[in-house]
């Protein structure tokens, strides 16, 4: 492995911490209120993502139209895209029968321990056998990988 | 499409909504759930607490291009303590220690939070949907390669088409999952 610019990690960090410190900001590290959301109660959570998405979208507009390569590690800027095919809606579904059950997700379960939330760390270890689970399953089942398709 | 068009027109689903919900409380439409307003709790720390989060991971994107989303973290870091190939593909192997920093970094930011203006909180959700809906979360990013950060955020900016329909799978199922469970009588 290549060796890191020697601001990588401290990049890494501020990263983290602002990130960290949005999702508590907002209120989403808290299950009840993503809850609200999902029956509709408060809509709140669309402002969060729509108001995330401009920025980091801003971001990736100017990095792929304007700046280039990023100075730490020289890799050109990209969109973030994904190739196209039924995982992606099926893991979708998964994730939101998940999501609707328990009010968590992973970015906000992290920071959801930092609020001080310790019973969420239930819902993290889960997540991690679930990560397990379908790693081992897919592992068994190598010749449907879900990796073909197409990319956008 | 262009990265300015598909944000626009997401911005284009959600607003005519949102104020179609606010103004017309009476409207017979599926907001019928809103008391008077779709934000009761206001919208100002929901849309800076937002840009917080897109603020953070555009940090790490500006520096280093990398797309920081949150889910891989779960696989890379499995890798530390498992065998099976599918966790030590050589690209996770070399981004599993600053995937363990910046989630490291998001506790402590949220933990920040906590000292600065908030105050210690507990979930009163029982354990078995936090362990379900758990499990679930990480079957489901793994399989649609993405989670509310990945597909949800930075994917959204992105315009990515694949993301547009997993976010609305997911937030569709979600929806119907939550509000079947409120309906069973579970709560919280």
């Amino acid at each position: 492995m290549a060796a890191r610019h020697p601001l990588f990690y401290p990049i890494v960090i501020l990263g983290g911490l602002v990130e960290g410190f949005g999702l508590a900001y907002s209120q989403m590290a808290k299950p009840e209120v993503v809850l609200g959301f999902l029956q509709l109660d408060d809509l709140g959570l669309l402002l969060v993502m729509v108001a995330a998405a401009l920025v980091i979208g801003t971001a990736i507009f100017a990095g792929v139209a304007v700046l280039g390569e990023a100075p730490l590690t020289g890799n050109p800027y990209r969109r973030r895209l994904k190739s196209m095919d039924r995982t992606v809606l099926v893991g979708g579904a998964i994730f939101g029968v998940g999501w609707g059950l328990s009010g968590i997700c992973p970015g906000a379960g992290y920071a959801s321990v930092g609020i001080g939330n310790y019973p969420i760390l239930v819902a993290i270890a889960a997540m991690f056998l679930g990560a397990y689970a379908q790693g081992y399953w897919r592992a068994r089942t190598a010749d449907d990988d879900g990796t073909s398709g197409t990319v956008e | 499409m262009s990265d300015v068009s598909a944000l626009a027109s997401l911005l284009g689903v959600f607003e005519p909504l949102a104020q179609r919900a606010a103004s017309s409380p009476a409207l017979p439409s599926i907001f019928g759930a809103f008391e008077s307003t779709p934000f009761p709790n206001g919208v100002t720390h929901y849309a800076v607490g937002g840009a917080l989060v897109g603020l953070g991971v555009a940090i790490i994107y500006l520096a280093t291009a990398i797309t920081a989303g949150n889910s891989t973290f779960l696989e890379t870091t499995l890798s530390y303590v498992s065998d099976l190939p599918r966790f030590n593909e050589p690209t996770y192997v070399a981004s599993r220690d600053w995937r363990v920093v910046l989630a490291l970094s998001t506790v402590a930011g949220a933990g920040l939070y906590t000292l600065l203006l908030g105050s210690p909180w507990t979930t009163d959700v029982g354990w078995w949907r936090l362990a379900v809906g758990g499990f679930l979360v990480g079957v489901g990013t793994r399989v649609g390669k993405g989670c509310t950060m990945g597909h949800g955020v930075c994917g959204l900016g992105s315009g990515s088409r694949v993301s547009m329909v997993n976010v609305a799978v997911f937030v569709g199922v979600a929806i119907v999952t939550a509000l079947a469970v409120a309906a069973a009588g579970v709560s919280p």
